[in-house]
């Protein structure tokens, strides 16, 4: 394992945080014993499918409904005349995070892949052959697809409820003082997640009690949400999910296909599974909706930044109101004395897009940091150079300081690593031994630190191991690793005698897996119930007469290795045990939430950063582009697991080169479906795609953020990532391509 | 209708009625056998997931029909540990993070223990890329699945010169 021994050494906080442990999970994961959603068979489970549209836009006129329910095996066809109702109104959004949901309200056809009807089998081959027995027919209207064809509005948000526009200075003016003005159209396409693990749920009525296994990254938001729409109380639903095969985004969300299972498994009175296929993915559980982005950069004659101005036409659907917010990209990086963000909306005929992986800034930065590099050639300077030019020393437009960034680090050390120094200037200057056109390349990488709202619990047991509870989530990040080690170290403890329960909508509410903040939120609510459970012992201890601790309430007591230590005499310690065992042999419990400092959050601004430095090689006839080396460096707080943090990296790294040259849903505009859904077609990187990897954790110690000085890890890879193979690609050919992903045909003139 | 086939899973023969002549390998081994570790992504044989061992060679199970497969041993992620004691690969694919979600683990591990037992991995990382490029990995683990293939690969070539010695 090639683990920097420098950064694992160097940020080493306590006995167990900060040092790069194997995952938890890991020996469950390798032997196949963790068990996803699908994996689940209660006593007489019966299987669904959903038969799903053809069209994209019209109305299913008729479905034979007769011979799928003649088929052996076949159980029930649930569709807009016989489903049974919700106590909620699925079109009325439930907050937070609300979509509309898609569950045969009706026989309308808002877009391709939309279920409308869902059969219920005693196997899954006779599910599957019922619902290709439907036979359904079509009133078909011409899909609206396009750029040109959707219906442009004002949103009034974007994201999950962020503003649509922001802007400080004056645009028009910044733009007229600028000694050169350069503007640039940029096109993202369509992407849909694709989490390796399909979506699935296995459904169990008793009663009024529901029990799901499902993936899901929102627990306990979900089960309230599924309470509501099913008319039981909250603390009815039970949500497990000890596993997610990925989520990005996806997986946060309620969608109709897993609400169709469960409303089957009541109506049916047994368990039902259902799994979506690859294919049927493309649809109904979000997306990343197109962009089309314009930028406008005025420079004055010594390259500075006079107006940055950032525009996105964003893509939803008919229907509903997600908008990839990526405009908003650009008011947090370089600092401009005038800044404008806005976005406009387009409704098309699709699915509606949703959340995935750094939603708003990967679109958003591949944008502005192509326009960038495209600033830079224009002032004839060097990439790096213009961009330390441009840096923002405190945030942009605010004025707020930074609670800590350690952006020029991160560009000092990737540019290192790659040998940035002596990068000609000009465009198609290097080759390799083989001829290949050879291109370096930059991005800057920004994400936000959200902190979101969770608790946890924490018991001291008599023997002095302690069990800690959250309903948190791991689809991957490696979160029941981090947060133990946290735990383990609030506790005082190693991280083997902390007992740790997760994934279970009973627990805590350990808030949601996304925004880049579940180890900060979840990880803060766990450190802050073990600090609990070390002042309630200290107090029993220090009042204790029998204690060798007795009277060092003042000074205070210090925890380590499951022990408390007088903190001005390391000889006067007791062991956990001890102190509980003459206390009756009671057990102490803790809680703890995650709060942010609400002063800090308005004195300062919070990001994480980094750099992201690519070098490409294009074969001059052929115009294939290969990436032959990625490095990183960032800088993101304290880093809990440098193991894990370092694949969080890889992997968003990994998503900014499939951003940048594989992946994306290909429209066929007469018919309005994805011609390419399916994991062939549809193209993610595989292994010989990725080169080797540099991922450099720069160390940064962040006192505003929150207690723990932790940031997030999980989505800022892709920023910057896209920027920086894009930009390498103009390097090797000279052509800048602006339209993602960047194909051949953009390249051989 | 049932359709009686004998197969030798993880090497314990069982004679199973089939309910079905549809059912590949990978629903047998997941819906009736209740061996879930071998994973669904896409069932078209497109992402490996569902990577298996038959008759020792690697094989998407959602691509084989169970009745064509009478008299053939199967291996699946569950028969590669022995007792507590994991399988080379199963270990350096800890080590080395090769895995974020698990999912596409079991059919990355099994690929690795095919391709490794048949002589083509090498000690050459470009050849391991390529020949790991039937199994998507959509969290992006795939440095690590290729250091762990290289490590698994030394590691079995040690015991090999050991027990030879």
């Amino acid at each position: 394992m090639s683990l920097d021994p420098s950064s694992a050494q160097a940020t080493r906080y306590g006995s167990n945080a900060g040092q790069p442990l194997t995952r938890r999970d890991g020996l469950l994961k390798v032997t196949g014993r963790a068990t996803y959603a699908a994996d689940n068979h209660p006593e007489g489970m019966l299987y669904a499918v959903t038969a799903v549209s053809k069209i994209a836009r019209g109305r299913v006129t008729s479905l034979d409904v007769a011979a799928a329910k003649a088929y052996p095996g076949v159980v029930e066809v649930l569709t807009p005349q016989n489903r049974p109702p919700l106590a909620h109104d699925p079109d009325e959004k439930l907050p937070p995070f609300g979509f509309r949901i898609e569950v045969l309200q009706d026989e309308t056809v808002r877009y391709a892949n939309q279920p409308i009807a869902l059969v219920v089998a005693e196997t899954l081959e006779a599910a599957t052959e019922g619902a290709a027995l439907l036979n359904p027919q079509y009133e078909i209207r011409k899909p609206r697809t396009g750029l040109d064809d959707g219906m442009r509005f004002d949103p009034p948000a974007v994201g999950v409820g962020s503003p649509p526009r922001a802007e400080h200075g004056d645009i028009e003016a910044g733009l007229a003082a600028a000694a050169q003005v350069v503007e640039a159209d940029y096109e993202t396409p369509a992407q849909y997640h694709n989490a390796m693990e399909p979506h699935a749920v296995v459904a169990e009525w008793d009663g009024d009690r529901l029990m799901l296994d499902m993936p899901n990254q929102a627990l306990v938001i979900s089960s309230a949400s599924y309470a509501t729409y099913f008319g039981i109380r909250p603390e009815n639903v039970v949500i497990r999910s000890p596993f997610l095969g990925g989520g990005f985004g996806s997986k946060a969300i309620l969608n109709g296909p897993q609400m169709l299972a469960i409303m089957a498994a009541r109506m049916l009175k047994r368990p039902v599974k259902l799994a979506l296929s690859r294919s049927q993915m493309y649809g109904p559980v979000g997306h990343r909706g197109n962009t089309w982005q314009k930028l406008r950069i005025g420079l004055d004659r010594d390259g500075h930044l006079t107006a940055l101005h950032h525009k996105s036409i964003s893509a939803t659907s008919s229907f509903d109101d997600f908008l990839e917010p990526a405009a908003n990209a650009s008011t947090h990086l370089y600092a401009s004395p005038a800044l404008l963000s806005e976005h406009e909306g387009i409704r098309l005929d699709v699915g509606t897009p949703g959340p995935m992986r750094a939603p708003g800034e990967a679109s958003g930065s591949a944008a502005l940091e192509v326009a960038i590099d495209e600033a830079a050639e224009a002032c004839g300077m060097d990439p790096l150079d213009f961009r330390l030019k441009n840096y923002a020393e405190t945030e942009p437009g605010t004025g707020r300081p930074f609670s800590s960034k350690a952006l020029r680090e991160c560009y000092m050390e990737g540019a290192k690593r790659l040998g940035w120094a002596g990068r000609p200037l000009a465009a198609r200057q290097m080759r390799d031994e083989n001829g290949f056109l050879v291109g370096w390349g930059m991005g800057t990488a920004l994400f936000p630190c959200p902190q979101f709202a969770a608790e946890a619990r924490a018991t001291l047991r008599a023997d002095g191991s302690a069990l800690v509870e959250t309903a948190g989530v791991d689809m991957g990040q490696g979160a029941w690793t981090a947060l133990a080690q946290i735990a383990a170290e609030a506790l005082g403890l190693d991280p083997d005698q902390v007992e740790f329960r997760s994934g279970v909508s009973t627990l805590p509410d350990g808030g949601i897996a996304g925004g880049s903040g579940h180890t900060a939120s979840a990880g803060l609510a766990l450190h802050n119930a073990g600090k609990d459970i070390i002042k309630k012992l200290a107090e029993l201890a220090t009042k204790d007469s029998a204690s060798p601790l007795f009277g060092a309430g003042n000074v205070g007591v210090d925890a380590r290795g499951g022990r408390l230590y007088r903190r001005d005499d390391d000889s006067r310690s007791e062991s956990y045990a001890e102190i509980l065992a003459r206390a009756g042999g009671q057990e102490i419990i803790g809680s703890g939430q995650s709060t942010r400092e609400p002063d800090h959050s308005e004195t300062h601004a919070m990001f994480s950063h980094g750099a992201v430095f690519a070098e490409v090689k294009v074969d001059p006839d052929l115009g294939q582009v290969r990436v032959s080396r990625l490095v990183g460096a960032f800088a993101a707080g304290r880093i809990i697991n440098p193991r894990l943090v370092r694949s969080q990296y890889f992997g968003g790294m990994i998503w900014g080169a499939s951003f940048a040259l594989h992946e994306e849903a290909v429209i066929d505009h007469r018919t309005g479906r994805v011609m390419n859904a399916d994991l062939a077609e549809y193209h993610v990187p595989v292994n010989a795609d990725i080169p080797s990897l540099e991922a450099i954790l720069i160390p940064e110690d962040d006192p505003f953020v929150n207690a723990l000085g932790v940031k997030g890890v999980g989505e800022i890879g892709i920023t910057g990532t896209v920027g920086a193979i894009a930009n390498a690609v103009w390097h090797a050919t000279g052509v800048r391509a602006r339209k993602f992903p960047i194909r051949i045909e953009s390249l051989v003139i | 209708m049932t359709l009686s086939i004998s197969l030798t899973i993880n090497g314990q023969p069982k004679t199973i009625a089939l309910d079905d002549p549809r059912v590949t390998l990978l629903d047998l081994l997941r819906e009736r056998l209740y061996l879930t570790g071998t994973k669904k992504g896409c069932d078209r044989g497109q992402c490996g997931a569902c990577t298996v061992l038959v008759d020792g060679r690697r094989m998407n199970s959602c691509l084989s029909l169970a009745v064509s497969l009478n008299g053939t041993e199967v291996t699946t992620i569950e028969g590669l540990a022995e007792g507590d004691d994991l399988h080379p690969v199963q270990a350096a694919f800890i080590e080395c993070d090769g895995f974020q979600c698990g999912y596409c683990t079991p059919g990355q591990i099994m690929s690795a223990v095919g391709l490794i037992s048949e002589g083509h991995a090498g000690d050459d990382p470009e050849r391991v890329r390529e020949l790991m490029s039937g199994n998507l990995c959509r969290c992006g683990a795939y440095q690590g699945i290729t250091e762990a293939v290289l490590e698994a690969q030394r590691t079995l070539k040690e015991q090999k010169e050991r027990d030879a010695a």
